[in-house]
């Protein structure tokens, strides 16, 4: 088997980066032919935005500047980006043998994971641009300007990134699509449990207790100050530290379960 | 030597690999793979030379599809050694990634991919270029035909097709050894047929080492120039077809008889004639170097027993009859010593 041009064409090192670039191609390409798969995250956040703006407005209306409207714009980034991943497509993969046509390639094994995670930032990027339409079509201003708006989706990615290690590891153990639908039930006690809904100031007992100690709590604050504050150094960089933390835990289970599931169990 | 080193230092890098000139396309050594306390595969020796094509033929759960995917590296070996196109395939599993193609057992594709899409795709994992990949389109689409479909999304492709892409999808990188775990199971004859004429102008044209496994004995028959026999994890037969179907005779008698008599098959083993013996349910297969004198002694030999027989047939043994001879032997084995 020669090519035109005499030599025979063979299989080589293809390099790490276009290995990514591939994986990542592939699953942004069945992103617009499978249009349900995150149709709920754009329409879930604009859904609990308006919700909870006509419900919650007049209550929260307290201290003089304070903007609800503001206020609950990181709480739908949050909805629109946390647990959206390509997890669903790897058990599809795993399950339908596909993912073993792609162990058997010479493909370095952590760009089968990390070509979904750049898919899905691509993706996490794209689905802040609805959220961030409807915040400014209500009247929401960052007080951070343009660059603001960047720092903004630039953590929520990092926070939408960090997230998806789960989702990914469950599907990586479990080949199951039912216990990956399941990752997202860790979502809602850790967004729930926090200030995303009802201002810190307001939270009393327990319940304060443990958002004080929810990284998400630190997450979000960091997303509003770009909103509301300005650019104050100490929240962004406790956010940072947020997301670095459950990053560390999350692409820890990640890997693992990538490292147990290609090990050719021996 | 030192050519050859020098030649082979200069291939490093991102330059191509080219074919390791042994003269061995597969080799194992003793090979275990165990589930928990199941050996799936339980102490294979096997040797393929370069340019065959060897028919692994067994039942279902026989240790066919574990043996492939050991071979392809995608399990690890409990115990003993497997070296394909040169290369160890624990110590250095990417140099044989890079020389193996594999169309696994279910063809293993995604459905919202379009069969070309799938192409470029598995082309850019094996290294290829852009205009490697586009060359390799047309050439593989010659060899396997897919027709317009290749636009489509394969979630659309019957099953026949999706075999055809798969087998395509493991020719991109233009393997030295080719792996077909059951690549006919299920599907219709036409679309058997022109896998089977793929799999023979594979081998002919390109001289493609060709690792088949099937459990249609007709298939083994039709396309290997060596079958090995599999059961329960043992390589218990291989030989080219012809020398095995002799291997039990030169003819085959098959009687189907009634009700039951454990010494019937002593008496038949006991005459001159024969060869071979098993018996699976009510069909008895015997396998005799001379089967006009061997029919009337297999007809008085029943007659004293308890079997009343039923048909008596006179044919030349197929595959199955080895199949038969070699596992319902065991199984008889059994019994007997029981």
């Amino acid at each position: 088997m020669r090519t035109r041009r005499g030599e025979p064409i063979r299989a080589r090192e293809s390099g790490f980066l276009r290995d990514v670039r591939s994986v990542a191609g592939r699953a942004l390409r069945q992103i617009p032919r499978e249009p349900a798969s995150v149709l709920p995250a754009v329409l879930i956040p604009a859904f609990f935005y308006t919700v909870n703006l006509g419900a919650l407005e007049n209550l929260a209306r307290g201290a003089p500047g304070f903007s609800y409207k503001a206020f609950l714009v990181p709480m739908a980034i949050a909805f629109a980006v946390t647990g959206m991943s390509r997890a669903p497509t790897l058990v599809t993969d795993i399950q339908g043998g596909y993912f073993d046509r792609l162990c058997m390639t010479p493909i370095r094994r952590v760009a089968l994971l990390l070509g979904l995670m750049a898919a899905d930032v691509v993706v996490i990027v794209t689905l802040c641009i609805p959220v961030l339409a409807i915040g400014f079509a209500v009247g929401v201003r960052f007080a951070t300007g343009a660059p603001g708006v960047l720092a903004f989706v630039a953590l929520s990615a990092l926070w939408g990134l960090v997230f998806t290690g789960l989702p990914y590891a469950v599907a990586l153990k479990t080949g199951s699509p039912a216990a990956v639908n399941a990752t997202f039930v860790v979502f809602f006690p850790l967004f729930f449990l926090s200030d995303a809904v009802v201002p810190k100031q307001a939270l009393t007992g327990w319940f304060s207790t443990i958002a004080t100690y929810n990284p998400v709590t630190y997450v979000l604050a960091a997303l509003r100050s770009l909103i509301t504050s300005g650019w104050r150094v100490g929240t962004l960089m406790e956010g940072l530290a947020a997301v670095a933390g459950i990053g560390i835990v999350s692409m820890a289970l990640a890997l693992t379960a990538l490292r147990s599931r290609i090990s050719q169990g021996a | 030597m030192r050519d050859v080193r020098e030649y082979d230092q200069r291939l490093d890098g991102r330059e191509a690999h080219a074919p390791a000139p042994a003269p061995t396309a597969i080799a194992t050594t003793g090979l275990v793979r165990r589930f928990g306390s199941f050996a799936a595969v339980d102490g294979i020796d096997l040797e393929v030379a370069r340019g065959e094509i060897y028919g692994f033929l067994g039942p279902n759960g026989a240790g066919k599809s574990t043996l492939v995917r050991v071979l392809c590296t995608l399990l690890r070996p409990n115990a003993g050694h497997a070296v394909v196109a040169g290369h160890d395939v624990v110590e250095e599993p990417q140099e044989v990634r890079f020389r193996i193609g594999a169309a696994l057992q279910e063809a293993a594709l995604d459905d919202r991919q379009s069969g070309r899409e799938l192409l470029a795709l598995q082309g850019r994992l094996y290294g290829l270029t852009s205009s490697e990949i586009r060359i390799r389109l047309v050439e593989v689409l010659e060899l396997v035909d897919i027709g317009s479909a290749i636009d489509r999304r394969i979630g659309t492709y019957s099953g026949g097709m999706k075999r055809r892409l798969d087998l395509a999808a493991a020719l991109m990188h233009n393997p030295e050894v080719l792996f077909l775990d059951e690549p006919t199971t299920g599907l219709d004859p036409t679309s058997r047929d022109s896998v089977w004429s793929e799999v023979r102008r594979l081998n002919s044209e390109l001289g493609m080492t060709i690792f088949l496994t099937t459990q249609y004995l007709e298939e083994a028959d039709a396309l290997a120039d060596r079958v090995g026999i599999i059961s329960h994890g043992r390589l218990v037969a291989e030989g080219p077809p012809d020398a095995l179907k002799r291997s039990i005779g030169q003819d085959v008698i098959v009687v189907e008889v009634s009700g039951d008599d454990p010494t019937a098959i002593g008496a038949l083993r006991r005459i001159d004639v024969i060869d071979a013996v098993s018996r699976e349910d009510q069909t008895i297969t015997i396998g005799t170097s001379d089967s006009s004198s061997a029919v009337s002694s297999v007809a008085v030999a029943l007659s004293r027993t308890g079997l009343e027989v039923r048909s008596l047939v006179v044919r030349t043994p197929t595959l199955d009859d080895v199949f038969r001879q070699l596992t319902g032997a065991r199984i008889e084995a059994v019994g007997i010593d029981a």
